[in-house]
């Protein structure tokens, strides 16, 4: 049984439905990707899953437990993080604030603490007390990124981490993926970038207007394929 | 293809709201009738209705309307009710007119304290209206002229000989003292029914638009080229002049004043409050429903003090956790009956669309 | 005619009361955005339990209060997740309203516990001692109720700067969805808040009712001086607070000193000055 699954998902903002019956696993170790243009349904998608958007119980299925229907700070116990859309860093808070904040709701000891987060971005240490909305767009990404980190969670959720930086600090940040296959989590990548999203995932899923049409290894999906997938008619 | 194109229309008026005003003009030809027919004490408690009411419509135009939540207005109250007896015992005015000079002097107070408390937002709007009223107070209470601390009474002959108390004594066989109420009480139906024509007119109005757009989303509103400020302005200083003008009227009544009575934050706020949020706030209706609520309350509980308050209190606090647009809401909300209609309604149109399409409403 | 020096004193040591009025209202509005206008009224409220507990149980008014911080902080708790956290949103009415509506609630319900007789809260010999510094008599409680005021602010600012919970409250004050997802729950982070402000309130009422007589009806002008405070020293800053606390003290004082009947409403004025000149208080903090 895949460690996160969603079955038969289907979300809406009032009127509007944004989500129709989306399928999608997660196995226990794998990073998978979920690659669509800009109201796909991508974040909608992250958003049921962290308990932001409350859903129907048994739609959302994690280690066999339904939790559709709890709100974030109980997720999140249970070992769901995510870096939400935008990075969000709290401005009150100084750099390690918002990474020692990471674990507020879930205490668990791991391979992830302050020392081995400032191991893997050393730039955090240096502005370890600067506010964090002080840094730079890919700085503030990567305390995101260590924020979900520290609470050592079984599921990682990367909402559009790419969003608004340079090629090259993008480069950087995917550069830590191995590190973090290496300590066994299960990683979700919600991207744009497909290139960035292929070489780190073992599958990838495409969404667009709230529907899944596609998915499968990288190397098995043809470009034809994902370009009819993402924008809906062949060029 | 030949479509006939009649034009489209915006309208407000329903079926309810017609039948309504028939039913309104007759009640009001018959409360104009009223002293000739009911006792004195009734006249004064109809009188306190409609004062009541007033004060209430004109704190729902500026809470629940403009977004403008005060727990200050006893500030205008207290105001007017002083600058009445400012006219009358230092101007030698007749009441009458002193208490139109009254909401002039409580429109003109309005213009620093306006200006003071519209630095702050929200709550602290609310408390700042506050402290205005506590400063009115204080300053007031130490004017010697009119009784300081301890208050003083109006002079024995001002209300007795008030404009219209000997003709109207002599027209329904009263005393001039007695007559003077009845004056006082058309004068407050004539205020009543101004004060809600008004409101009603202003809402109707290309103002009244802005206004509830305002309340729902001022940078919104603001983009498509509403003067927030102006408007939110003008509401304050009318209100304040109403208001001001009430407060006179009510104290010509009472002939006796003092600081602490004049500028109860209880009897000019509170139950002002509660009669707008029991009765319905944002609405027209529901002030008037909130008045007759606390009419009828009063008379069963009056000899309960505190335990009166603090169960209004109370009922204040369900009504707005609960049920927030009150108790006209909920009947409006079942039947979507308005007798003040403000909602506006598309009609008319190409024959080949039979859909009505109605507006978002107000409240 | 009491010298300059003494009126200063005076006015800064009345300014801790102030100060202490202020720093829960101050708490509570810098997480959630809530004014409580039945803060007064809960500060008066726990004045009459610390008397109650003095009366019935025979205990030292600091004792006394020392039982009724945790039973304010329990109210506080309730109130806060049963009443308050229901009216919380982008309506500014509700909370208004409904606080509003606490505080007639309050009034009435001490009016008929405890009627509207005027009381003190007694501590012996502490009432008249005083110190002699210089040219200066200080009275000792209103030195010990300065020194609190100082304490509880530097307390306060260690739980905000030094400890978890202190993170949890900025990060919940700044961006209450994120901080789910770190695992916050956001109505019990504002129970928590009021409960704690609650505490500070019962501080505060033990100096009120020990400097003065108390009845049902204060509470009202107690919130006003404490908003006051708030707006003069600048949102977001608790030592900011202090200082407003002062600048009324001062100014009332003053005021006093001049015309005993003139007191409150030199206060007043002078924060109607403030806020002419200098719109969003004197030391507003840089966030936000």
């Amino acid at each position: 049984m895949a460690l996160l699954e969603t079955r038969g998902l289907t979300a809406r903002y009032g009127d509007f439905q944004a989500l129709f019956g989306v399928e999608m696993a997660l196995e226990a170790g794998e990073t998978i990707a979920i690659v669509g243009a800009n109201g796909a349904g991508k974040t909608t998608l992250m958003r049921s899953i962290s308990g932001v958007l409350k859903n129907e119980a048994s739609q959302i299925v994690f280690d066999g437990e339904p939790i559709g229907a709890l709100a974030a700070p109980d997720v999140m116990a249970r070992g769901i993080a995510m870096t939400p859309e935008g990075r969000k860093l709290f401005p009150s808070l100084s750099v390690e604030e918002n990474l020692l904040i990471g674990k507020y709701g879930r205490a668990v000891d791991g391979p992830w603490s302050l020392e081995t987060i400032y191991g893997l971005f050393p730039i955090l240490r240096e502005r370890r007390n600067s506010p964090g909305t002080a840094l730079s767009g890919g700085q503030q990404q990567m305390v995101a990124i260590g924020r979900a980190l520290m609470s050592n969670p079984r599921v990682l959720l990367f909402d559009e981490i790419s969003l608004g930086l340079a090629p090259v600090i993008i480069r950087d940040i995917y550069a830590i993926f191995p590190r973090i296959r290496e300590t066994g989590s299960s990683v979700v990548i919600v991207e744009q970038d497909i290139g960035q999203a292929m070489k780190v995932a073992d599958r990838l899923y495409c969404m667009m207007e709230g529907r899944i049409t596609l998915s499968g290894a990288p190397a098995s999906l043809t470009r034809e394929a994902i370009h009819a997938a993402y924008f809906g008619a062949t060029a | 293809m030949d479509i006939t194109a009649t034009a489209w229309r915006v309208e407000s008026r329903t079926r309810a709201s017609n039948m309504f005003s028939i039913v309104a003009a007759i009640l009001t030809l018959l409360a104009l009738a009223a002293p000739l027919f009911i006792s004195r004490g009734a006249v004064q408690n109809l009188f306190f209705i409609l004062t009541m009411l007033v004060l209430a419509q004109c704190w729902n135009l500026l809470a629940g309307y403009a977004g403008l939540v005060s727990v200050g207005q006893q500030a205008f109250v207290g105001f007017g009710a002083y600058a009445m007896f400012a006219g009358v015992i230092l101007l030698r005015l007749d009441p009458i007119a002193a208490i139109l000079f009254s909401g002039l002097a409580a429109a003109l107070l309005a213009i620093p304290t306006g200006y003071f408390i519209f630095r702050l937002q929200g709550a602290y709007f609310a408390i700042g209206s506050w402290v205005v009223a506590e400063i009115a107070r204080l300053a007031l209470a130490q004017w010697k002229p009119l009784g300081g601390g301890t208050g003083t009474s109006l002079p024995g002959g001002a209300v007795r000989d008030m404009w219209g108390a000997a003709a109207v004594g002599k027209l329904l066989g009263m005393r001039p003292v007695q007559a003077a109420d009845v004056v006082c009480y058309w004068l407050a139906l004539a205020l009543a029914v101004a004060t809600i024509g008004f409101i009603y007119w202003l809402l109707r109005s290309r103002q009244g638009l802005a206004l509830a757009a305002v309340r729902d989303n001022q940078e919104t509103a603001r983009s498509v080229g509403v003067d927030a400020r102006r408007l939110k302005t003008f509401v304050y200083l009318a209100t304040a002049f109403v208001t001001g003008l009430v407060g006179a009227l009510i104290y010509v009544q009472k002939a006796r004043i003092s600081p602490d009575a004049a500028f109860s934050v209880v009897d000019w706020t509170a139950y002002v409050i509660f009669v707008v949020v029991i009765g319905g706030i944002g609405t027209i209706e529901g002030p008037i429903l909130g008045v007759i609520v606390l009419f009828l309350l009063r008379d069963t509980f009056a000899d309960y003090g505190s335990w009166y308050l603090l169960a209004l209190g109370l009922i204040g606090i369900a009504v707005m956790l609960f049920a927030p647009r009150g108790l006209w809401g909920l009947f409006a909300d079942r039947t979507g009956i308005q007798f003040f209609p403000i909602r506006r309604t598309l009609r008319g149109g190409p024959e080949c669309a039979t859909k009505t399409i109605e507006g978002a409403t107000h409240g | 005619m009491t010298s300059l020096i003494d009126v200063v004193v005076q006015g800064v040591l009345l300014g801790g009361l102030y100060a202490l009025f202020a720093a829960g209202l101050s708490l509570v509005f810098g997480i959630m955005r809530l004014v409580n206008l039945a803060h007064g009224d809960l500060i008066v409220l726990a004045a009459f339990l610390i008397l109650a507990l003095v009366t019935k149980l025979g205990l030292n008014p600091f004792v006394a209060a020392l039982v009724a911080a945790p039973i304010m902080f329990a109210l506080g708790w309730v109130l806060q997740s049963q009443v308050l956290n229901r009216t919380l949103g982008p309506d500014i009415l509700p909370p208004l309203l409904v606080t509003f509506g606490l505080s007639i609630v309050i009034q009435n319900g001490l009016l008929e516990s405890f009627s509207a007789d005027s009381r003190r809260i007694s501590t012996g010999s502490l009432e008249t001692a005083s110190l002699t510094l210089g040219s200066v008599d200080i009275g000792v409680m209103p030195l010990l109720t300065f020194l609190s005021a100082v304490a509880v602010i530097v307390g306060l600012n260690q739980l905000f700067y030094r400890t978890a919970l202190g993170r949890a409250f900025r990060a919940t004050s700044d961006d209450r969805v994120t901080a789910g997802l770190m695992g916050i729950r956001p109505d019990r982070i504002f129970a928590t808040a009021t409960g704690i402000a609650m505490v500070v309130v019962t501080i505060a009422a033990l100096y009120l009712g020990a400097r003065a007589n108390f009845d049902p009806t204060i509470g009202p002008a107690r919130l006003i001086y404490a908003f006051e405070a708030v707006i003069i020293g600048g949102l977001g800053s608790l030592w900011g607070t202090l200082a407003g606390g002062v600048v009324i003290g001062v100014a009332q004082t003053a005021g006093a000193a001049v015309n005993p009947e003139w007191q409150i409403l030199a206060g007043h004025l002078a924060f109607v000055l403030v806020l002419l000149l200098r719109p969003r208080g004197l030391f507003p903090s840089a966030v936000n």
